[in-house]
């Protein structure tokens, strides 16, 4: 069948013309007084840690989007593999799909090679896959996991560079995160202080970022057995508002009794309407 | 070395009222900003790094290994887009591993070098990537061959790369001799790589040191209190 128009010949590798367009096309968004929509981030602290017997990935709870905390409870600490998990900063559909998309792959090598997989394979597969993207893909992970060689702490950046390190802090405030582990930090830890560790960290960003907030959540992971604590540690706990002379909690009421707003003039205004038509539809209630 | 080229207009990143809440190292590429160094002897090479990698202001890695193995005898030194520089390494890593496995013999370093060669040139408009490739073989001895931005490639008795190399200039071209030592090398490369640190900002952390013979490759590590003094830093 012949077609109307001929195609467009691409030279191999990824085509990145529609970024220049949505980049001018905001500009001119911008022009008109509009703004775009935001793209939902986890502003976000997420850190890890190696100690004695494996890995302790922690996470804030918060989900912003703009100015406004779009989810005050959302989990960031995705599962890879059963002994992998990975914690995502940046835009949350993006470190979302990747961690899904991946955990896919990786389940299918996992079941071609007849083995536990590797942390090593998912950062390979991660890092490739964001750097095909050239960082279009807003993902910032840690990946933690323990496998054959042991326990392994990795960073990833969107543009897809990646270092291997016993302790590491991504998102927003992991500026704050990683001031609390270079003061405590030790090799070999037993697993009660990196908890302790993790759990400070996470909290200096909580307090510290406003991109980060609500809860801790903790995922301990060791040979054979992973411990997902959500909620580790609720940092902010939100009061509840009690009755005055009972102490139950109550829901505001919103009864006013007659009289509270004086009434200071009434006008009756008659609405002269004429029937122009009128059907009647019998419901069948049989 | 600079980040990312901007490629669109300006206008675009006042845009979003939220970069306030995101401080600007959050959206920064992550660049090893960097001092490397590559020296020639009789013998074999000697490759000297720093260790810091930044995003912006803020050092992402402060312990980073930037002397890569490329292959059992060949090393390469990275600078520039880390993102970048890691893809191309593990890339060429592949390539020259199964070229190896064809040729049932060690490659050449020449081989390495021209594998980065064409991928840098290559892809040039894309890539931010200074690389400089060292190593031993059997056919020509301790080699080292630099593939700056742009993707030249060309063999040097010594070489240095990265944004820091510019303050060490002068002391590389004053103090390098022929046929020196390869514990001369080692003092030599120490100490480039010490000045470049202490006057560049995106370099700095411990000094990362590889010599590569026909022996194999012997790995140190400098650490900041260990670094030779000078007089005035």
């Amino acid at each position: 069948m012949a077609t109307v128009s001929v195609c467009k010949y691409y030279p191999g590798g990824f085509s990145f013309d529609n970024c220049k367009r949505n980049a001018l096309l905001e500009a001119d968004i911008s022009k008109l007084g509009f703004s775009s929509p935001a793209a939902r981030k986890t502003g976000t602290t997420i850190c890890g840690v190696v100690y004695k017997d494996g890995v302790v990935l922690g996470a804030d709870t918060r989900a912003t989007e703009g100015m406004i905390v779009a989810d005050k409870n959302c989990s960031k600490i995705h599962y890879i593999s059963p002994n992998i998990y990975c914690c995502g900063a940046g835009t949350a559909a993006d470190t979302e799909m990747t961690t899904q998309i991946i955990s896919s792959n990786l389940e299918l090598h996992s079941l071609s090679t007849g083995r536990l997989p590797r942390v090593a394979t998912a950062n390979r597969m991660l890092k490739q896959m964001l750097f095909r993207y050239q960082g279009y893909i807003g993902a910032a992970l840690v990946l933690g996991g323990v496998d054959c060689n042991g326990p392994h702490l990795y960073s990833i950046y969107p543009h897809g560079s990646t270092d291997k390190l016993p302790y590491v802090t991504m998102g927003s405030g992991s500026l704050a995160a990683m001031a609390v582990f270079e003061d405590r930090y030790r090799p070999n830890m037993e697993e009660e202080e990196a908890k302790r560790l993790v759990r400070d960290a996470i909290a200096a960003g909580i307090f510290n970022d406003l991109g980060s907030g609500s809860n801790i959540d903790l995922c301990v992971i060791t040979k054979g057995k992973v411990d997902y604590l959500r909620p580790h540690d609720v940092a902010n706990k939100k009061g509840v508002r009690e009755d005055k002379v009972y102490g139950h909690p109550v829901t505001g009421s919103y009864r006013y009794k007659h009289g509270t707003t004086g009434v200071l003039t009434k006008t009756v205004t008659p609405l002269n309407l004429e029937v122009v038509e009128e059907s009647v539809q019998t419901m069948d209630t049989s | 070395m600079a980040t990312m080229l901007q490629k669109f207009p300006s206008s675009v990143s006042t845009l979003n009222d939220y970069n306030a809440l995101y401080p600007d190292w959050t959206q920064r590429e992550v660049s090893t900003g960097t001092t490397i160094m590559a020296v020639e002897f009789d013998g074999g090479v000697v490759m000297g790094a720093d260790s810091r990698t930044t995003t912006g202001a803020y050092i992402a890695n402060r312990v980073t290994d930037k002397l890569t193995p490329i292959h059992e005898r060949i090393f390469c030194c990275r600078s520039g887009s880390a993102a970048d520089t890691q893809a191309i390494a593990d890339a060429v890593t592949y390539q020259l591993g199964f070229h190896s496995i064809e040729l049932d013999e060690a490659p050449l370093v020449q081989t390495a070098a021209s594998l980065f060669r064409d991928m840098c040139y290559r892809y040039r408009e894309e890539l931010m990537a200074g690389i400089i490739v060292a190593g031993w073989d059997r056919r020509r001895g301790g080699q080292v061959y630099t593939v700056p931005v742009g993707g030249m490639m060309t063999r040097q008795p010594v070489s240095v790369g990265g944004s820091g190399s510019s303050y060490i200039y002068g002391f590389v071209d004053s103090n390098y001799k022929p046929a020196m030592s390869k514990e001369e090398c080692l003092k030599f490369t120490a100490e480039a790589l010490t000045l470049a640190m202490e006057r560049d900002g995106s370099s700095g952390g411990v000094v990362r040191l590889a010599v590569i013979s026909e022996q194999g490759v012997e790995r140190q590590v400098i650490l900041g209190n260990q670094l030779p003094k000078f007089s005035t830093v």
